[in-house]
């Protein structure tokens, strides 16, 4: 389930990183144990679990829905316009004949797929910028640090907005444009926790064993932000996902013919009284997703951080 | 007191007072991941007013969770049962607004980190003049005046300008006098104190015990107090009670209870304690094993897995504490055997004590002395001390250290000692960062580290000079697990992986830890084990010098004496040269040949450890020698002391001559023209006649 995958990303993250030499099968399998012991923790938490559940059924609703209807996103039935759920179509069509069904299904796809992979990149961005600057110190760090309050204090959603429209709309673009305006503040939370990291006494050991800098931030530091980083990665997602609707909302984001659950939720507000079925299945949707992960958010930062109360009084 | 009139007090005490404090079958848990921790598992005592217990044990014992049981702060999650009973009434299941009235009141407090006790936004007066009215009814005025006597009372000089200082602007001794101030603001009846004086220095340590001693006469208050160190309830107590795995396994008074140890554990407790007095130092005897973890505890003796004596009915039932005939109260099963003598708690054979090693007689010299491995020459190190946020203005220098010297050949051990603000990490920290030293010369292997020429092989010098660091937990990074940690090194010498697989099973070998260790992380080793890990890594390389930044204190006792006989078989088999930090003159005494005593910055005496600590020149060494209380109330409470008054200042502005004249009773008797030679000149190295290592930087000694 998600939590074991994020768990075990969180303990894999030094070996995914660095050469590993002298990773064993027992290795593994301690490591197996130490995700057991936050899944548990996980578990103990309902309306994380809840959470979960709503974001899986999501994902394979996403990735097998159109299985279930004959129409594609892209079809047009002139036979029923603008007409309300029925047992052909299931969620209703829109005003050019589109399906609901299927432009929701498409729609959560791309929605999702721009989510992770936008939550994903910033996230990664952040962290390495984040850290490094901890780390290095000095000139570098004060470069950094007026770069991101630079960024943090210019109306990003409005340059958002700007340079999206001129790239014409591709997802791909989109996804690069948000990840480019969207990692500041990340970096400075990891920025902030990374600068009491520096001070730990296993990086000074590290550095009087000389292992290089750049090997310090990817082996010691990132990986004791474990818990911090996967936080960031599900409220990440919340996050894209509200800023994707709101540009395709206001029609900067994803262009027709491409569908969206921003540009659905543009198209059925015009109609909200009218038509009310065509921006109801795709805000539900929305509200689904955001919920879902912001409750594994909640539920993660629990049972990743060892002081949490709802963990039951630390580890040892 | 002696101990007959410790004795006939005590029956005399018995007779007339009703105990202030009786605790009754006293329960403490905990839930954890792992099930429920029961800290405390029925503790009873009571406590007579003008008396001390005190409440001996290591981490995890139950004693920090008893002293909050009995004051009412434990967390929501734990669960107490059994009874408190103070003046009539039961604490435990108070609600906490009535605990709030008895708490300050009745029950006076001292703990382990006075910055953190102390709110810092109030200045002390206001601190203790709020203590005061919140219990008693007192004009804002009468409160003042009334804090301003009770600073005075703890010794605060000038009581009256410092009750207007805030926290922060007190040292750490002064900070404790404060809340020994605050503690007894209200006369309470008794008083608890949970490790007054292990954030402290040894010399300020002294100071604080006896600013307790007189806040507990002035009150007449009972006095618990809780210490992991043997040496400060054996000056201090007056019954002693030892814990271990949540209960107390013996309990007697303090002449009985070190005279003639009668728990097994108490016994071998006092035999791995490392001491500073008499002659040769008796080889440590560790007690082998782990404390047990205080969850789902077997049936039988928690001790027993650890015990030379066990018998097979140890392991049937846990044994009650009985009275034994002139020996107090002991758990044990044994315990009439060991009382009479005829039965040695260390046992013919102790069971997993690893073989003692033969201490090979530290102190008499080094076994084979080779090369210099490690020259360092009149070293400086100075810090910038800056103001303002923004622009930072620099308005002073601390000289942290200030012309240090000495040599270290393979095979030998040198002691740095001295107290926090000494300079003796940063000199360690200065060696360790190979690179050109602000002042003076280091020269490792014969490598000069600031030579213009020889970046290359100073770089090659990184795998022969390693670090172990203080807390082993935090030194070891949480994220991976052993086989991985001791790869580290190896990895940044650019070692290929199959000889790094084989070199990093060597080194679990090494320090006797098992292979299965190697796939743990730090967080589920015992302190023991860490430490041991730390010690291996550090070796990966094949060191030539090993820097030890207090290795032992994050070590509890019994676990101690394993690692300091581990660090000197390594030594002989691998013939490595030590430098060890550390403010423990007990574990310096057992590890070094040599020791250099440090104060403010420069080495004010070194010698062969022998000749040091059985004929210390320099008033500071012999202050800080007298300082450190000895795990045995005859000597401790009869030996003659040198108490320095104040504490070590800053090293902003190093006087112009000797270090140590503010506080040198020596420069205190002094006559006029010798005083102004202190002053105006710095004491040169004098050689001690007939011992040409041992010197000393005095005019008068």
């Amino acid at each position: 389930m998600t939590a074991d995958m994020t768990a075990d990303a969180s303990y894999g993250a030094a070996s995914d990183r660095t050469p590993q030499p002298s990773r064993s099968v027992r290795t593994a399998g301690r490591q197996h144990d130490v995700a057991r012991f936050y899944v548990r923790r996980f578990v103990r938490n309902r309306l994380a679990v809840a959470g979960a559940v709503i974001f899986l059924l999501l994902v394979v609703f996403s990735a097998t829905g159109d299985a279930f209807t004959s129409y594609a996103y892209s079809d047009t039935d002139f036979a029923a316009l603008t007409q309300p759920p029925s047992a052909v179509h299931w969620f209703g069509t829109n005003q050019g004949g589109n399906d609901i069904y299927a432009s929701a299904v498409h729609g959560l796809r791309r929605s999702l797929t721009i989510a992770v992979s936008v939550s994903v990149l910033t996230l990664a961005v952040a962290a390495v910028v984040g850290s490094s600057a901890a780390y290095f110190g000095g000139r570098a760090e004060k470069a950094t640090l007026a770069v991101i309050h630079f960024l943090l204090v210019v109306p990003s959603f409005l340059i958002l907005a700007l340079v999206s429209n001129r790239l014409a709309g591709d997802w791909r673009v989109l996804i690069v444009v948000l990840t480019v305006f969207g990692w500041m503040s990340t970096a400075r939370i990891i920025w902030s926790v990374s600068t009491s990291l520096r001070e730990r006494d296993f990086v000074a050991a590290a550095e009087f064993m000389g292992v290089s800098p750049l090997r310090i931030v990817v082996r010691h530091i990132i990986p004791n932000l474990g818990s911090l980083l996967i936080v960031n990665l599900t409220l990440g997602v919340v996050t894209t996902v509200l800023s994707e609707t709101a540009l395709s909302f206001i029609g900067f984001g994803v262009q027709t013919p491409d569908v969206s659950l921003g540009t659905m939720l543009a198209d059925g507000a015009s109609t909200i009284t009218s038509a009310p079925w065509l921006f109801a299945f795709p805000a539900g949707l929305v509200v689904l997703l955001t919920v879902s992960m912001a409750l594994i958010g909640d539920g993660l930062r629990d049972a990743l951080d060892p002081l949490s109360s709802t963990g039951a009084g630390g580890r040892r | 007191m002696s101990p007959g009139a410790a004795l006939s007090a005590e029956t005399h005490a018995k007779e007339t007072a009703a105990p202030v404090l009786s605790v009754r079958d006293l329960r403490i848990s905990f839930p954890s991941e792992a099930g429920t921790v029961e800290a405390v598992r029925g503790i009873s005592f009571d406590l007579l007013p003008g008396r001390t217990l005190g409440i001996v044990g290591e981490s995890g014992s139950g004693k920090s969770a008893t002293a909050m049981g009995i004051m009412g702060l434990l967390p929501p999650s734990a669960t107490a049962g059994g009874s408190v009973l103070l003046g009539g009434r039961d604490l435990v299941g108070m609600d906490d607004r009535a605990l709030s009235r008895v708490r300050g009141r009745s029950i006076g407090m001292v703990f382990q980190d006075p910055l953190s006790s102390l709110t810092p936004i109030f200045s002390v007066g206001r601190l203790l003049s709020d203590a005061l009215r919140v219990h008693q009814d007192l004009t804002r005025q009468a409160a003042w005046e009334r804090a301003v006597e009770l600073l005075d009372l703890v010794g605060i000089p000038a009581p009256r300008e410092r009750a207007g200082a805030f926290p922060h602007e007190f040292s750490g001794g002064m900070r404790q006098r404060v809340v020994i101030a605050m503690a007894i603001a209200n006369r309470p009846s008794v008083l608890v104190a949970d490790e007054p004086t292990t954030a402290l220095d040894v010399t300020v340590q002294a100071q604080i015990l006896d600013v307790l001693r007189l806040a507990q006469r002035e009150t007449g208050a009972g006095l618990v107090l809780i210490t992991h160190d043997l040496g400060v309830v054996a000056g201090h107590a007056d019954d002693v009670a030892v814990m271990y795995a949540g209960r107390f396994v013996e309990r007697a008074g303090v002449d009985e209870l070190f005279h003639r140890p009668t728990m097994p554990y108490t016994a071998r407790l006092l035999a791995a304690v490392p001491t500073v007095d008499g002659g040769t130092p008796r080889p440590l005897v560790p007690i082998g094993g782990e404390p047990p973890v205080l969850v789902d505890l077997p049936a039988g003796c928690p001790f027993a897995a650890r015990c030379a004596v066990a018998v097979d009915a140890c392991a049937d039932t846990e044994p009650e504490l009985r009275s034994v005939p002139g020996h107090g109260e002991v758990a044990c099963l044994r315990a009439e055997a060991v009382a009479e003598g005829l039965l040695d708690p260390s046992g013919p054979d102790a069971p997993d004590a690893p073989a003692p090693a033969p201490a090979p007689a530290p102190g008499t010299g080094p076994t084979r002395v080779g090369e210099v491995v490690l020259r360092v020459e009149d070293l400086v190190k100075t810090f910038p001390v800056t103001k303002g946020g923004l622009l930072k203005r620099r308005v002073g220098t601390v000289h942290a250290v200030n012309g240090v010297g000495f040599e270290l050949r393979a095979g030998e051990t040198l002691g740095l000692v001295g107290e926090s603000g000494s300079g003796k990490t940063t000199t360690l920290l200065e060696i360790l960062r190979l690179s050109r030293p602000e002042g003076g010369r280091i020269e490792i292997a014969g490598v000069d580290v600031g030579a213009q020429d020889a970046a290359e092989r100073v770089r090659g010098l990184r795998r022969d000079v390693q670090i172990v660091m203080q807390d082993p937990l935090g030194a070891l990074d949480p994220r991976l697990t052993v086989r991985r940690l001791l790869a580290e090194p190896l990895q940044a010498v650019g070692q290929d992986r199959t000889s790094i697989l084989g070199r990093v099973e060597e080194l679990l070998a090494l320090v006797g830890l098992d292979s299965a260790v190697g796939d743990r992380f730090p967080a589920a080793l015992s302190g023991g084990q860490r430490q041991r890990v730390a010690i291996a890594r550090a070796l990966a390389t094949e060191p030539k010098l090993l820097a030890l930044d207090e290795p032992l204190s994050a070590l509890d006792v019994s676990v101690q004496a394993g690692v300091i006989n581990l660090l000197a078989r390594l030594k002989r088999e691998l013939s490595l040269a030590y430098l060890v930090v550390s403010h423990d003159l007990g574990v310096v005494r057992h590890v070094s040949d040599r020791v250099a005593v440090m104060y403010l910055g420069r080495i004010v005496e070194s010698g062969t450890t022998e000749s040091v600590f059985s004929d210390p020149r320099h008033p500071y060494t012999r202050a800080l020698l007298s300082a450190i209380p000895l795990p045995d109330p005859r000597r401790e409470r009869t030996r003659e002391r040198v108490v320095l008054e104040g504490e070590q200042p800053s090293a902003t502005r190093p006087p112009t001559g000797c270090v140590f004249v503010d506080r040198c009773p020596l420069y205190r008797v002094a006559d006029d023209g010798t005083r102004r030679r202190c002053l105006t000149h710095r004491p040169e190295q004098v050689r001690v006649t007939e011992r040409p290592d041992h010197q000393y930087a005095c005019h008068l000694a």
